[in-house]
């Protein structure tokens, strides 16, 4: 059993449980992936499943180094590796769809964030600000940066203003709600990293060990 | 417009086998609630108010207004919740406006609605 799988974020929608609770879900369309390359311990050092994931159908999209790397399988636009439970039963050409999963299982999600572009302090690190008036002049500055002589220098990693956004996160231990393996459809309970229709990485939450 | 797919979702989820209920109706709504163990249906009775939301979505939510002993009570409804067993319309009212807001401020005769 394979303890990954890809899929693309489809947007988000609310459930009902039996009791009448409301949960808010997550929408995944995601598998099926074929397994690509077998990595062994013998040849790669360690052992990992490459899969592909969203076949290309286009002829002229495929390229030649694609042609030897997808020999026996049909081309791809995702490749991702993955851990599996046991390398011996995995064989390339192999498939895997939503049925690893089941409801009530944990999950950690990976996706890239919705970028927000080149963000202030207040926004990107929740600095609290200035005073908005009584000629302040300090609105939404960051403040002092540090001290003085000593150390005489900026620390690294002090929080400033840059970036923020559009890069990878982990979302951990959320709950699947339903699987529904024959549309290739998975809910996931709250929200996931990434835009509508981006792609997200479904990873097995490790079991905690009691 | 919500992506396809999700919308499939809410189709597949939604509940068909009740109605919307229409802003001015006078309704008896019949709600599950769980008392310890045992299970029992409890009616709230008065007049819809408010429509949250289109009936195709999850979110949907509709508001019952009554007096109780004087006092005024508003209750949110899931529209979509398993726990809704029913909702009965009494009588429809007349309304001119989605909101009956100003009903809030009205007591006795003037708060009410002429019949369709």
């Amino acid at each position: 059993m394979i303890h990954g799988m890809l899929g693309r974020k489809i947007g988000m929608t609310q459930i009902f449980t039996e009791t009448g609770e409301r949960i808010p879900v997550t929408v995944v369309e995601a598998g099926p992936v074929t397994v690509v390359q077998v990595k062994t311990l013998e040849i790669d050092g360690y052992e990992s499943v490459q899969v592909g994931y969203d076949p290309i159908t286009k002829e002229k999209k495929i390229n030649s180094p694609m042609r030897g790397h997808f020999k026996d399988v049909p081309p791809t636009r995702v490749l991702r590796e993955f851990s599996v439970e046991n390398i011996a039963e995995v064989s390339v050409g192999q498939t895997f769809d939503l049925t690893i999963f089941s409801v009530g299982e944990r999950v950690n999600v990976a996706g890239t964030s919705k970028g927000k572009g080149f963000q202030g302090v207040m926004k990107r690190h929740n600095f609290k600000g200035g005073p908005g008036a009584h000629g302040s002049r300090h609105h939404r500055q960051p403040g002092s940066i540090g001290n003085s002589t000593t150390p005489g220098k900026v620390f690294r990693g002090k929080k400033m203003a840059g970036q923020m956004g559009n890069k990878r996160v982990t979302v951990r231990n959320l709950e699947i709600a339903k699987v529904l393996p024959e549309k290739n459809i998975l809910l996931i309970r709250g929200g996931i990293p990434s835009h509508n229709g981006a792609l997200v990485e479904i990873l097995k939450a490790p079991t905690p060990t009691p | 417009m919500k992506q396809p797919l999700v919308q499939w979702i809410e189709d597949t989820h939604k509940r068909s086998d009740i109605e919307f209920p229409p802003v001015g109706a006078q309704v008896r709504v019949n709600y599950r609630i769980r008392e310890g163990e045992k299970e029992r249906v409890q009616a709230f009775e008065g007049l819809v108010i408010r429509r949250h939301d289109s009936p195709k979505h999850m979110g949907a939510t509709f508001t019952v207004r009554k007096i109780s002993q004087g006092f005024g009570v508003e209750r949110i409804f899931p529209f979509q919740s398993p726990l809704i067993e029913s909702i009965k319309v009494l009588r429809l009212g007349r309304v001119r406006r989605a909101k009956l807001y100003y009903l809030r401020k009205l007591r006795g005769k003037k708060a009410r609605l002429r019949e369709k």
